[in-house]
């Protein structure tokens, strides 16, 4: 397990090297030019060459990709062409608000999601497998930036019961922090609750087709030791799978709820970095996603381990 | 009821009486502000978006100041002079004038920071190619010596469009005006609150309480600009919806720049007040190439300008609401001292469809594709690019509609590379009026062809006239040079102004003091 776990941490190394090479040479390609956008309105073409040289811009592709493995190398991020602020420090400034809103998004979907999915598999076929279904359909075919202007109008300016916008820090209180949370992560949850349910639901349904299942309801064990205790257990194994593939949903949905909400975290920061061209912030950022992506499927191959001893590596 | 439960109850009772008083009282001196864009940097140099300007202004101080009248007026400077020549310019600061960091505000650092300036900015590079010397006579006083006379510097010094000429200190001054600026300490009337700078969140500006305000009521950058908030906290909201909502909600005071889509839903409400920001609007432009056929032949200019149809245009960008555009048969901005309409007849009247096929035709226009950038992320460029793709097309020019965002077009529309290899022929922008009030701040309206403004038109008749307007003497001249500028610019078709448009502000009912001007005027405004 140890050797599995250093292997597959060493793993990611090469994984980032090829990320780290696609993004680069992605946004070389990519039309548009940072000196353009600083050079404002009024620009010269001159003015535009002399600002693209004072950035470094007009080096060789490998040159400036080489700079900046190099930099990366030393835990350096670069420098933000428009800010003049260090990327790790702009990211650091904007990962508190997109970790709290991924982290209740998931607790909530799961919370909600997975009761939702035993109830639907074990009335499969009765209303109430119809009624949670009809929800998750309405969850996949939604768009988050419906739900999240509807959820804002109901609940913000109708009934001011939350805010329309905003973020809160954590250490300025917890209900104050939560309270501007609520509304974003129920808007960016809607599709991974759905999704969530539909995985559970199919998986609990094979799962209670099993013969130890009927063992387990002939030997007069009760409906909700069999549902929980045997036959959730034995199909988590996929719902893990799901839930972790669903944090790339997490990452894309948070670009469009945070700028709904007006959330100042990573996904806003990325929208922003990729209209002005700021390549050192897109770089940086990609590659903070693709690194927390790659972590995230490790927990969850390491995870299979708890649901399934069988499974050894 | 016993002594301790009645105490208890009293002190109970009179906390959660006052609490609310001392959060109102808390609330009135912090102005929320949601701004046109996102506050990418502080330097006023550098950075040269409309934001940054307005920013700046609440940061930086300059030597002289435009008044709603558009008259430069003395800001920093007590006074000035000028000899019979016009060559040497002697300024002296007023006294007590201090930078954020307390140091005093010195002669020295006025002319660092106009050197810096002068490199970057347009009316700048005019002074420079005639400065002799710039030097500081004392602390407070200093002067420039030209080789030729720029009867326009005051104007150019007092100028409220980006680069803005704000003084700071000389150390900070000597950055290279091509690099941006690491500290922001001005001497205007705000502190920028660097340390909770969330770029693409907040921004907060802190009131500077050694600020050296002018006796004078405010006016625009002119006069006196007295702060009444403890902070003015800027909000970035990107999406419109969440803005109008947060206004409705009491979330934030200000709104910049509400669209017009959403102004009649806001105006349903008793608790928000709307009106224009800036009396000076805006200003459409279809800007041709000038490198390349179809548009290096002026007949084919012509035949475009024929079928452009400003109401069309107009209605594109703001739609139904009349009050928001007027027609604009001009190069200079409506309601301005040098407004004219002298060569306008070409932009008014009923479109000529017909005519601009013939010229088309007489041209021997074979149908070469047209490439049109056309930023698809901003309201303005898109329905303008969408209104010129319609028209030529009816007109028979055969458009490739390139469809992409606004830093592409950016970047694409510096390339002086053939249409087909990379380059353009049309793309769309706007300016703001301020901008074109005279032919200094418009980089458009210029024709020094490799030199000019991305199109590179080149006409020096059109550059001769505009320096004549430079060296007018007084008003009447003035006119009388930009009816010529304006008649030649018509027929030479620099480029085609698509209309006058007016935008938007939105405020709470509990916020006053708020007036039109081309940039969101803090000072002298209070929240109830």
């Amino acid at each position: 397990m140890g050797i599995y776990f250093l292997r597959r941490v060493l793993a990611t190394i090469p994984v980032m090297a090829v990320v780290a090479l696609f993004v680069f040479s992605l946004l070389y390609i990519a039309p548009g030019d940072p000196a353009a956008v600083i050079a404002g309105d009024q620009a010269s073409p001159e003015q535009i060459a002399h600002i693209r040289a004072s950035l470094g811009l007009d080096r060789p592709f490998i040159v400036r990709f080489g700079d900046w493995l190099w930099q990366i190398a030393h835990g350096d991020l670069g420098t933000s062409i428009f800010t003049n602020l260090p990327v790790s420090h702009m990211i650091a400034q904007r990962i508190e608000p997109t970790l709290s809103l991924m982290i209740l998004t998931l607790v909530l979907s799961l919370v909600i999601a997975i009761p939702m999915g035993v109830i639907a598999a074990w009335t499969q076929g009765k209303w109430q497998d119809r009624l949670i279904m009809v929800f998750a359909v309405l969850g996949f075919s939604t768009p988050v930036f419906v739900i999240g202007y509807v959820l804002a109008f109901v609940f913000a300016l109708e009934w001011r019961l939350l805010p329309v916008q905003g973020f809160v820090p954590i250490e300025q209180g917890f209900w104050p922090f939560l309270r501007t949370l609520i509304l974003p992560a129920f808007t960016l949850g809607g599709i991974y609750i759905a999704l969530i349910a539909r995985i559970t639901r199919a998986s609990m349904l094979d799962v209670l087709s099993q013969d130890y299942i009927r063992t387990a309801r002939a030997k007069g064990l009760g409906e909700r030791p069999v549902l929980f205790l045997h036959a959730l257990k034995n199909a988590a194994v996929p719902i893990v799978t799901v839930v972790g593939l669903g944090v790339a949903l997490l990452i894309g949905g948070a670009v469009v709820t945070e700028s709904v909400f007006a959330i100042p975290g990573l996904g806003r920061l990325t929208v922003d970095a990729i209209l002005r061209r700021d390549y050192p912030v897109i770089q940086g950022v990609v590659l903070l996603f693709s690194f927390v992506y790659v972590l995230v499927n490790l927990a969850i191959d390491l995870l299979y381990t708890v649901f399934d001893p069988r499974i050894r590596y | 009821m016993r002594r301790r439960d009645f105490m208890a109850t009293s002190l109970a009772a009179a906390t959660s009486l006052a609490a609310p008083a001392i959060a109102r009282g808390a609330e009135a001196r912090v102005l929320r502000f949601v701004p046109q864009a996102n506050l990418p940097n502080l330097d006023p140099i550098w950075g040269t978006q409309y934001v940054v300007r307005n920013a700046s202004l609440l940061v930086f101080d300059t030597l002289f100041g435009l008044d709603a009248t558009l008259t430069p007026r003395p800001q920093m400077c007590e006074g000035f002079e000028t000899t019979p020549d016009g060559l040497i310019w002697r300024f002296r600061l007023r006294s007590g004038l201090k930078f954020h960091d307390g140091t005093q505000v010195l002669a020295r650092d006025a002319v660092a920071s106009l050197g810096r300036w002068m490199a970057r900015d347009t009316m700048g590079q005019l002074i420079r190619a005639r400065l002799d010397a710039m030097t500081a006579s004392d602390d407070r006083s200093f002067e420039i010596r030209l080789k030729q006379p720029f009867p326009k510097l005051i104007f150019a010094l007092a100028k409220g469009n980006p680069n803005l000429p704000a003084i700071m200190p000389e150390r900070i001054a000597q950055t290279d005006p091509f690099k941006q600026i690491g500290e922001f300490i001005g001497s205007g009337p705000m502190k920028f609150q660097k340390d909770e700078w969330v770029p693409g969140s907040r921004a907060v500006f802190a009131r500077f309480d050694g600020y050296a305000s002018r006796d004078e009521p405010g006016n625009w950058m002119a006069g006196g600009k007295r702060i009444h908030f403890d902070r003015v906290e800027w909000q970035i909201i990107p999406d419109a919806a969440t803005a109008a909502a947060a206004l409705q909600s009491g979330e934030i005071d200000w709104w910049e720049t509400p669209l017009p889509d959403l102004v009649p839903l806001l105006r349903q409400s008793e608790d928000i007040r709307v009106d224009i920001a800036d009396p000076l609007g805006n200003v459409g432009i279809l800007r041709m190439n000038h490198l390349y056929p179809p548009f290096n032949d002026v007949r084919l200019r012509r035949a475009l300008q024929m079928v452009a149809n400003q109401p069309d245009y107009m209605r594109a960008i703001v739609g139904n609401d009349d009050a928001l555009w007027k027609p604009m048969p001009s190069f200079i901005t409506p309601g301005t001292p040098l407004y004219t309409e002298a060569g306008g007849e070409a932009l008014s009247g009923p479109r000529d469809f017909a005519a601009a096929k013939k010229l088309l035709a007489e041209a021997g226009y074979g149908g070469e594709k047209v490439v049109m950038l056309v930023a698809t992320d901003l309201i303005i460029t898109k329905g303008q690019g969408d209104v010129s793709a319609d028209v030529m097309t009816k007109a028979g020019f055969n458009v490739d509609y390139v469809a992409t965002d606004w830093g592409t077009v950016g970047a694409r529309r510096a390339k002086k590379d053939p249409p087909s290899q990379g380059g353009w022929n049309i793309f769309h922008t706007w300016l703001a009026g301020v901008d074109c009030i005279n032919p200094a701040p418009n980089i458009a309206i210029h024709t020094t062809g490799p030199k000019a403004w991305f199109g590179w038109p080149d006409n020096p008749a059109i550059e001769a006239m505009i320096g004549d307007w430079y060296a007018a003497p007084d008003l009447a001249s003035e006119k009388q040079q930009i009816e010529k500028v304006n008649r030649a610019s018509m027929e030479f078709v620099t480029f085609i102004p698509t209309g006058f448009f007016y935008g938007y502000q939105a405020w709470r009912r509990e916020v006053s003091g708020i007036v039109k001007a081309p940039f969101p005027v803090f000072w002298d405004v209070k929240k109830a």
